[in-house]
């Protein structure tokens, strides 16, 4: 099958408002005929649940937690883009859309970046009236910060728990829906096949997770909102629950896979400290507002500093190495993610990492304590040079921006981070890479849509800060309603559909037998003695820096691992009952197979891009030597893979990028 | 460090339910309070009996999933933190640590330490909310300027992450900072004024309807709530409530 990204023709600024104009509507009393089940209740399938059933749809939406309210989405911390220009610094729908094609290294769909910044201002004015409390100036109007890679003010945020807020909007407008009994809300509930008829989604098959029950549920179409896969590496920021196996599902039932080796590492994350570890913690990127990054110019003090002889703190100015501000004068330690990830891991790699471990920088606020802290003492009319006075007044300051940050840091890591630096590393946060979809969000499957990070459109090889959510809501309230009512206004005499038929009863059974393998299947290992394997093998071979030969030796250690996987994987209880390591050994299952195309996509891109080093493409002189070489010529495509049964086995497919209203050059934050 | 644990253990909904003692070695104190149950939960499975079924995603103390009655305190002994978010390091060598679930009428066991919080849920679908459609066809963010203290306040009350820890230390399994928070974010906000009445109105009904019982002010719910969200919070609902029934 060829792939059509079905993109309108026209210029960039009229495709949307044309496209809308054109499109089949359904009438509102066919709508309530018309059936369309929602798995996953993040900001993406959240927003499309609930303004599905607003326009008059019957919505079944499905998530695995106990309440759509906490879906990972929340977790989001630093903010939500916006071209609303409230700053008067120069921001436009067209310059959201240059910083989001440009931060992801030109590997995203220029007409559905187009569509993301045009519809992003609403999204602002949409949550605003569902009372999501942004932060707010004394005068009464929103206030705005800024983020890594762009050079406007325009993320919008409530204190550092952006998605936390947004969220409980979408969450807030689905309760609405609920209560009028237009959303059927199933909660603890996993999909776990998607089924077709005639080609077509037409419903899914789940497992009820507290009695265990196997359901059939079917609809008009399906929309999947699952989020990402970084659990791939098990140790990631995600949510324990985050999984790929409803997208890997629909990977098996002809939905192509498009870009799995895109994968965001996170610059700010607090690091490793032990084998126990079962998660990563983030912290926001927006405290590089006013964090300085650096570790020290000289490898005695590391020593010094990492046997606590020397407190970071009494490292002079000129003993410090703020590599940000050094290699990236313009942008400093506001470079998008991937760059400020790579300059990290090449210092903690020449041996400058300043923890036990190695693999930590420091994150310093000092400075701007002191900055705030005057600014504070001259505005209040407080003596400037005391400076007992100015660090309080600054700590302050610093606390009503980022005070749950500091806290949180404080309590996992026990240390205080208004008196010393934090230490970061990055890790693995978000992936860009997902399911295929074209410009009307459908995968390769008719009635099968994919919002959110679940699918790949939007972010190319790199996502910036703050377009996340931006992302998800805009899919999900905004663009899939649209496009979803073109596809669903040829079925409005299709009637409701059965649940009774072989299509139905054959996924049952694979479901069935997949479950009943694994409680009966007497291995020695765990579920979690797998993912971890899996995990390790992802992060040094298949993570920030790439090469042939570990790409090659991972996919051949993937593949062992799966075939171990199957004969010793060990899940105690039985189906019929709350079985949480059931539920992880099918996760972990798909995890495997997706491992294992994720690395063969990596070995497919030659190039470097966005997060994803390979060393053998490197800028080899002039300014950007040592900086990472994207290949347009060869690879300005996006990889969409074709399951063909085994990962080996699958097929690419290229979709051809084109740019046509945005000039491909090499990125520079120089 | 090494602890012996007392785990309320329970088959399933209708099961009675009962202590069970275990014993976990090595623990280190930079691990989190569900790093060491992940610990026991790999030795339990690894000497084929079943592991402890316990609540819990995020593991960043914002998702409000997980749950647990620790030495008898709702997410443990540490202050302002959920109990993916407790460490180790709060606890000593030799300690004996009793874990139970959330108990409340309105929160029914699933399993183990696994509680059912849909109560939750119904209240917002009640009325936590602004009757706004998700069209965008809404007007400027900016059209209606908020007070910054109001903006803030509000915040502090939408901070609510739905845990549950007010109603398992309550002693009256009482809702009321929980609704409380939902209330006052909105009563807080232009936006929210609108209908103000019939949320307050229809929200406490329901939180009654689940078998929550009554708030007596003794404060507990203040002390343990990981967010935490004030006291002040029940009063406006009061205040609100007491208008709103006024306006019949």
């Amino acid at each position: 099958m060829s792939l059509d990204s079905k993109v309108p023709q026209g210029p960039i600024k009229d495709k949307w408002t044309d496209y809308k104009n054109h499109i089949d509507l359904v009438n509102p009393a066919n709508k309530r005929n018309i059936d369309v089940i929602v798995v996953g209740t993040g900001l993406a399938g959240g927003s499309a649940a609930a303004t599905l059933a607003e326009l008059g749809y019957n919505v079944k939406a499905f998530c695995f937690q106990d309440s759509p309210r906490r879906a990972h989405s929340i977790a989001a911390q630093g903010g939500i883009n916006a071209a609303k220009n409230y700053q008067g610094d120069g921001d436009s729908t067209y310059r959201l859309f240059y910083d989001t094609v440009k931060g992801g290294d030109y590997r995203s769909r220029e007409a559905n970046v187009y569509r993301l910044a045009e519809v992003s201002a609403n999204i602002i004015d949409q949550c605003v009236a569902q009372g999501v409390p942004f932060a707010r100036e004394y005068g009464g109007l929103l206030d705005n910060r800024s983020f890594g890679g762009v050079l406007v003010s325009r993320t919008f945020y409530a204190a550092g728990q952006t998605g936390q807020q947004l969220l409980l909007g979408a969450y807030s407008a689905m309760n609405r829906q609920i209560g009028r009994g237009k959303i059927k809300m199933y909660n603890r509930h996993e999909m776990l096949d998607v089924v077709k008829v005639d080609g077509k989604a037409r419903g899914i098959i789940t497992r009820n997770l507290i009695t265990g029950e196997i359901e059939r549920h079917s609809a008009h179409a399906v929309v999947l909102g699952t989020g990402g896969y970084g659990n791939v590496f098990f140790l990631s920021t995600n949510a324990m629950g985050s999984n790929v196996t409803a997208a890997w599902k629909a990977h098996k039932r002809g939905a192509y896979f498009a870009n799995p080796c895109y994968t965001q590492i996170h610059p700010t994350c607090i690091p490793v400290s032990g084998d126990h570890q079962s998660k990563l913690t983030l912290m926001s990127e927006s405290l590089r507002n006013d964090g300085r990054i650096w570790v020290p110019k000289h490898m005695k003090d590391v020593e010094a500093i990492k046997t606590g002889t020397l407190k970071p703190r009494e490292l002079a100015e000129e003993d410090r190495d703020y590599y940000l501000e050094r290699r990236y004068p313009a942008f400093g330690n506001l470079v998008p993610r991937d760059v400020a990830s790579r300059a990290a891991k090449e210092r903690c790699d020449a041996g400058f990492g300043v923890n036990a471990t190695g693999e930590a920088v420091f994150l310093d606020f000092a400075s701007a304590i002191q900055r705030y802290g005057k600014e504070t003492a001259h505005v209040k009319g407080l003596d400037e040079n005391d400076a007992v006075l100015v660090k309080k007044l600054g700590q302050e300051v610093i606390k009503n921006k980022y005070g749950n940050l500091f806290q949180m840091y404080e309590k996992i890591v026990d240390q205080d981070p208004y008196n010393t630096p934090m230490m970061i590393y990055p890790a693995v946060h978000y992936t860009m890479g997902g399911v295929w979809v074209d410009y009307n969000l459908m995968t390769t499957v008719p009635g099968l849509y994919c919002i959110g990070e679940a699918n790949f459109s939007d972010h190319g090889a790199n996502r910036l800060g703050a377009s996340a959510l931006m992302q998800g809501l805009a899919d999900g309230y905004f663009v899939l309603p649209y496009t979803i009512g073109d596809y669903l206004s040829n079925d409005i005499r299709t009637g409701a559909i059965s649940t009774d038929t072989k299509e139905f009863e054959e996924a049952e059974k694979e479901v069935r037998e997949k479950l009943e393998f694994f409680v009966t299947n007497k291995g020695s290992h765990s579920v979690d003695y797998f993912h971890k394997k899996l995990g390790k093998i992802m992060w040094n071979k298949v993570g920030m820096s790439r090469n042939v030969k570990g790409l090659t030796e991972a996919i051949a250690e993937i593949k062992a691992l799966r075939d171990q996987f199957w004969k010793e994987v060990k899940v105690p209880g039985t189906n019929e009952e709350f079985n949480e390591e059931l539920a992880k050994a099918g996760r972990v299952a798909d995890f495997l197979e997706l491992g294992e195309l994720f690395a063969k996509d990596a070995l497919n891109r030659e190039e470097s891009c966005g997060g994803h080093f390979r060393e053998d493409s490197v800028e080899l002189d002039g300014e950007q030597k040592g900086e990472a070489l994207r290949n347009d010529k060869d690879f300005a495509y996006v990889s969409a893979w074709e399951y063909k049964g085994e990962p080996s086995d699958a097929v690419l497919h290229k979709e051809e990028l084109e740019f046509k209203d945005i000039e491909l050059k090499q990125r520079s934050y120089k | 460090m090494n602890l012996t644990l007392k785990i309320w253990r329970q088959k399933n909904a209708s099961d009675k339910g009962k202590m069970v003692d275990y014993k976990v070695t090595d623990i280190s104190p930079d691990m989190s309070f569900l790093e060491m149950l992940d610990v026991l939960n790999e030795q339990l499975i690894n000497n084929d009996e079943e592991p402890v079924a316990f609540d819990h995603d995020c593991r960043e103390g914002i998702c409000g999933m997980c749950s647990l009655y620790i030495n008898g305190e709702a997410h443990g002994p540490d202050r302002g933190v959920t109990t993916c978010q407790l460490h180790m390091r709060m606890f000593k060598d030799g300690d004996t640590i009793t874990i139970e679930p959330f108990r409340a009428t309105a929160f029914p066991v699933v399993k183990d330490l696994v509680v059912d919080r849909g109560a939750f849920d119904r209240i917002q679908h009640a009325g936590g909310f602004i009757s706004v459609n998700t069209s965008g066809n809404t007007i400027d963010a900016n059209a209606i300027p908020v007070n910054k203290h109001d903006a803030d306040d509000a915040f502090s009350a939408a901070t609510c992450i739905g845990c549950g820890a007010c109603v398992a230390s309550c002693k009256n399994s009482s809702a009321m900072l929980f609704v409380g928070a939902k209330v006052s974010q909105f009563a807080l906000l232009p936006q929210g004024k609108i209908e103000a009445t019939d949320r307050v109105l229809n929200m406490v009904k329901q939180m009654d309807e689940e078998g929550f019982g009554n708030c007596t002010n003794t404060g507990a719910c203040e002390v343990e709530c990981p967010k935490g969200i004030s006291l002040e919070n029940i009063a406006r609902m009061n205040r609100e409530y007491l208008s709103a029934s006024l306006k019949g």
